[in-house]
């Protein structure tokens, strides 16, 4: 067996696991904004991001328009290109194009993260490792969530449901509490969305629309009163703190076993 | 409108978005505001989708402001994703069942 490619798989286990648990409640999600098991999985296997594959779900719930979606996809997804960015310049010298279309797939946070933390540079052989366990994780989560859905009763995929929410306010409040400019970034998001919610004229603006304009007005006054200052560590400090808690996340989940 | 053509739209954007910086783009970003700008957005995302949608994620509303007040909880204590959602997640259920008792759903 080639080395690279094992130590890939390895990084990828605690990764795979936390993605496991996360994809399991998307896939109750989707179930109920009347998505099929199957076309959940075939979806998170070609896309492969939470709060995309989240908005998205709320797009077509919605039955919104494709140039929605294009936006909603666009806007959310969009630090990725920042990530690929970094990712590039630690790929091994040389390497062809083929090789870069197939890393380029699976930059999740996660990922990206674990890539930037290796030692050496990066290879076809590691990437793929790399990714290969988080993709099935990510699909299979979703399926069997999808699945688990039709079969259990109401009030207890109801409160699954809910568990999406519950990992996106883990995700956010720790670093909102260390850092102010952020804890203001996402108290002004909650403000905006609230007001497409509640104020009647603003009410007819879709679900998806509105999250992009509270995304980009939010991000844009951080950006604007805030501007952050160590710009080299930025994507990899963000991905650090997501790993720690994958890994986190994985070693409950393995203990609650 | 045919779901697979939404998630075709949504693998080849997501997809664009991450192939291109690494194929074409050989220098890094300088732009101070699109780098900060970029490091908001998963927050104001987030946060965005959550809230107020998750007060009407549940049958009873109650049940649902005690989940993301568990959920903040034990976020702010540094718990990890797992369990602030499981958390969240039982608490719902709990507090549902007995809104439910109570007729208040």
């Amino acid at each position: 067996m080639d080395k690279e490619f094992q130590v890939g798989v390895k990084d990828g286990i605690p990764i795979a696991l936390g993605y496991f648990a996360v994809s399991f409640s998307l896939g109750i999600t989707m179930v109920s904004a009347g998505i099929t098991a199957f076309q959940g999985a075939v979806m998170s296997v070609t896309n492969l991001t939470s709060a995309g594959q989240f908005a998205g779900v709320k797009v077509i719930a919605a039955g919104g328009t494709l140039l929605e979606m294009i936006l909603t996809q666009f806007i959310i997804n969009l630090r990725y290109s920042l990530m690929s960015l970094s990712l590039s310049q630690k790929l091994e010298p040389k390497m062809p194009l083929w090789k870069k279309l197939i890393i380029a797939f699976g930059n999740t946070d996660e990922i990206f993260a674990m890539a930037m933390n290796h030692q050496r540079s990066l290879t076809l052989r590691y990437m793929v490792g790399l990714q290969c366990l988080p993709i099935l994780g990510w699909t299979a989560g979703t399926f069997l969530g999808a699945v688990a859905c039709d079969l259990m009763p109401k009030n207890v995929s109801v409160a699954m449901n809910v568990m999406l929410y519950g990992m996106f306010i883990a995700i956010v409040l720790p670093v909102a509490k260390k850092s102010k400019p952020v804890l203001i970034v996402a108290s002004v998001a909650v403000f905006l969305s609230s007001c497409f919610r509640f104020v009647p004229f603003l009410r007819v603006i879709s679900e998806g629309i509105s999250i992009i304009i509270c995304t980009v007005l939010a991000a844009a006054l951080g950006a604007i009163l805030f501007p952050v200052t160590d710009e080299k560590n930025i994507p990899s400090e963000e991905g650090m703190k997501k790993v720690d808690e994958t890994d986190k996340a994985a070693k409950e989940g393995g203990a609650g076993e | 409108m045919n779901i697979y053509l939404y998630i075709l739209v949504m693998a080849v954007v997501t997809y664009l978005i991450r192939m291109l910086p690494l194929t074409l783009i050989k220098e890094k970003i300088e732009n101070k505001f699109l780098q900060s700008f970029l490091y908001y957005i998963p927050y104001a995302c987030l946060m965005a989708m959550t809230f107020p949608a998750v007060l009407f994620a549940a049958e009873c509303i109650i049940a649902a402001v005690l989940g993301v007040a568990v959920a903040i909880f034990l976020a702010l204590k540094g718990k990890g994703l797992v369990t602030v959602a499981v958390a969240a997640s039982v608490t719902v259920f709990v507090v549902s069942l007995i809104c439910n008792a109570a007729g208040l759903s």
